[in-house]
């Protein structure tokens, strides 16, 4: 793709000399027109790997280039970003809300919201869920190569008799959840609970983390024993709209 | 699929919502418009009436359109406002004489202190619960009306009318020019200085301290009131509340007993008290206000404590200090350490609200070693907020007789959760976030609905209000007593650093 190798020349250009260069000059230096370099630097602005000076125009690398080996959204970021739509997926499912994201071959909760019965609940945020037995945990899996095979070669702690622990028969359900974009797990944490998530995503739509809803049985399930069909829709509305917001455009 | 449900209208410094609410009181659509700042002087904020009454233009038909709402469908309208601005404008042509004078103008800093000085001074809070500061409308209004002569003889025929931004609006959807109500509601007129706390009427002595005619106010009605019909932009709505913007998120909040209490942490943050049925008078800097009046009843009362920097220290940290990208990585960097390694920033920038009121403080980072990292700075920063608003709440309880039992928390600062911890800590009380990320448009609309019955009383509001989150207090006793000294010995810090004769630093006024 021509338009990807122009954009690697132009943060080659970037990380040479002064570093800090013109759209003119760095149209004139590969040899583009001004308007075409001009829409690659506005698109690499976007994603954070170049910055413009406001006083003088001119471009430089983005500090985003710097650790892009490292978590590039913070997770109290993703909390406050997220914070107004897992509010109005709680008051729509009636079921309490948490976003996850992985640390250390476990889901992390980085966001709780009570479900609004007035019931006594504890903030669980900062706890550690098991990926491979939750809703959020599957959906992270799903996106997550590296993490899917990290698990593959750990010892999968059995829950209640229906935790999945085969890897086939995990990989199958990973499959699933990319096919239909999002997760659920019956019974297979905690018994008579059961909980449905979806991707939240990024720039470029990657993943970086999951929405999700929780609770009894008999509230989450359809009379197949299946996740209720609306309440997947409040969870994937959910995370479109937090994807959105974060800049994920197609989402 | 059209359902009746409520407007409201939230005119804030920054920009004015639209939002439409269901029976439950869920949010259904939201229209925005940014107005514009302007700053013609140091000092000096003003916006543009005009602008703001086309915005309502704007997003009022555009928020029916987004949730598929016809007017019909509107039960009412509540109107929550920014607080103090202050317009003028003719009542024939529906002009303002100038631009709206903003809460943050300190204009009158001169007049002010030239008022304080002459005799009668000493009966303004008395009379309205507030001290005489630049901060109120009245002072505004004389400033506009001692610039123009004729301007003064038009106000005293009634010809040019006073009003904050919810009486503008409300005039302007009322017909304007060709008929336009002129009212204001209780707990807006009771930021003005010129209303009598007592009687909930314009005080004659305090309109002759200030040398403001009669004519040109305003009538003051409850909270919830048949404000008349709107005539203009969406005609036929029922106008059923209008409240100060800190008073409808009291009202959001449901703070509907004494002793409840609510903060809102922004930029600043603004903590309110019900105080019930009488004005609880503050000894220790708060203010006394109306918290809000439904229909007929008795006013219900409230203290207010303001803190001027809260949210805007951790926007510092960010833009000034540059050790954080984006606000809510306070937090982040804050965990990277397990305390305050003994450091404390006070951010007296311009100097110190509530409780102390002191002008001349300016802010201090104390306890510095070469221990101290980054990450003791940004704990620094969230602690702050937690102890401005311990002393709030201090005063608060020494004022009303009552004792703080909960802290209702609303604002964008509620999702750092370590701060919220902090809150619960050095309060010693459990810190609820309410399931409502709008608590001030929410507010309005819950008056507006209660005015017209769609919500039959308080207690069938409460049923719609649920916990998102909740903090417990889990300092141990002895540390929240050390640290309490440890700040409290930082505020003093900050006492008397500017003097009158010192030159403003950085070329320019503060």
């Amino acid at each position: 793709m021509q338009s990807i190798e122009r954009a690697a020349a132009i943060l080659r250009l970037l990380a040479r000399g002064s570093g800090r260069l013109g759209v003119g000059e760095i149209a004139s230096s590969l040899g583009l027109a001004k308007g075409t370099a001009h829409g690659i630097l506005r698109t690499l602005q976007g994603v954070g790997f170049v910055e413009q000076d406001s006083e003088t125009g001119k471009y430089q690398l983005g500090a985003t280039l710097l650790h892009l080996g490292t978590s590039y959204l913070d997770v109290n970021e993703l909390r406050s970003r997220a914070i107004n739509w897992a509010d109005a997926l709680a008051a729509r499912s009636g079921e309490a809300v948490r976003i996850g994201t992985p640390l250390e071959g476990k889901v992390l909760v980085v966001h709780h919201v009570f479900r609004p019965d007035d019931t006594l609940q504890t903030l669980d945020v900062g706890s550690l869920l098991p990926l491979h037995a939750t809703a959020m945990g599957k959906v992270l899996l799903s996106y997550d190569a590296d993490l899917a095979a990290t698990l593959r070669r750990a010892q999968l702690e059995s829950f209640t008799r229906r935790t999945l622990l085969a890897p086939a028969a995990l990989t199958k359900a990973l499959a699933e959840v990319r096919e239909v974009g999002w997760a659920g797990e019956v019974q297979e944490y905690l018994a008579g609970q059961a909980s449905i998530a979806a991707p939240i995503r990024g720039h470029g739509g990657l993943v970086v983390g999951a929405i999700g809803v929780s609770g009894a049985t008999e509230r989450m399930l359809d009379g197949k024993g299946r996740p209720d069909p609306q309440l997947v829709i409040y969870v994937r509305d959910a995370a479109r709209a937090v994807s959105r917001d974060l800049g994920a455009a197609r989402w | 699929m059209a359902q009746r449900c409520v407007m409201s209208i939230d005119q804030g410094t920054t920009s004015t919502r639209c939002m439409l609410f269901d029976r439950r009181g869920q949010l259904l659509s939201v229209a925005q418009r940014e107005h514009q700042q302007h700053f013609p002087r140091p000092g000096w904020v003003e916006h543009d009436p005009v602008e703001i009454w086309r915005n309502l233009g704007r997003i009022m038909p555009q928020a029916l359109r987004d949730a598929g709402v016809d007017i019909a469908d509107v039960v009412a309208l509540g109107i929550a406002n920014q607080r103090e601005t202050t317009v003028l404008w003719d009542r024939h042509t529906g002009h303002p004489v100038s631009r709206a004078i903003v809460w943050q103008d300190t204009r009158t800093d001169a007049l002010v202190t030239e008022l304080a000085a002459r005799p009668g001074a000493d009966q303004v809070p008395e009379r309205c619960g507030l001290p005489l500061a630049t901060y109120f409308s009245a002072p505004r209004i004389r400033w506009l009306l001692d610039r123009k002569p004729e301007l003064r003889e038009r106000a005293e025929r009634g010809d040019v009318l006073f009003g904050t931004m919810e009486s503008w609006l409300i005039w302007n959807l009322t017909g304007g020019p060709d008929g336009g109500v002129h009212v204001t509601d209780v707990t807006n007129a009771s930021r003005t200085l010129l209303m009598n706390l007592h009687t909930l009427t314009w005080d004659d002595k305090l309109l002759s301290f200030f040398d403001i005619p009669a004519a040109m106010l305003p009538r003051i009605t409850s909270s919830t009131s048949d404000y008349g019909l709107s005539h203009r932009i969406v005609p036929g709505i029922q106008i059923g509340a209008a409240l100060g913007d800190q008073h409808a998120a009291l009202f959001g909040q449901m703070c509907f007993r004494p002793g409840e209490a609510k903060c809102t942490y922004g930029t600043g943050s603004f903590l309110l008290m019900n105080t019930g049925t009488e004005p609880a008078r503050s000894k220790n800097g708060l203010l006394t206000t109306v918290g809000y009046q439904l229909g007929e009843e008795p006013a219900v009362y409230a203290l207010e404590g303001s803190i001027a920097v809260t949210g805007s220290l951790v926007q510092w940290f960010r833009d000034s200090l540059g050790l954080i990208t984006s606000a809510p990585e306070i937090e982040t960097l804050a965990r990277t350490v397990s305390d305050n390694g003994g450091c404390y920033i006070v951010p007296a920038f311009s100097g110190l609200f509530a409780p102390h009121w002191r002008s001349e403080a300016r802010g201090v980072i104390v306890g510095l070693t070469s221990y101290i990292t980054k990450g003791h700075l940004a704990r620094a920063v969230l602690e702050a907020t937690g102890w401005q608003t311990r002393e709030v709440v201090d005063a608060m309880n020494a004022d009303s007789g009552l004792t703080l039992s909960t802290l209702k928390v609303d604002g964008g600062m509620t999702s750092d959760n370590l701060l919220m911890q902090t809150v619960a800590d050095v309060l010693n009380v459990p810190v609820v976030r309410a399931m409502v990320p709008e608590t001030v448009s929410l507010g309005a609309a819950y008056a507006a609905g209660l005015a017209v019955g769609y919500w039959p009383d308080l207690e069938g509001l409460r049923r719609n209000w649920h916990r998102a989150a909740q903090w417990q207090p889990r300092m141990d006793p002895a540390l929240r007593v050390a640290e309490y000294r440890n700040w409290q010995r930082a505020v003093e810090l900050t006492f008397g650093w500017m003097r009158p004769d010192d030159p403003a630093p950085g070329g320019g006024p503060r």
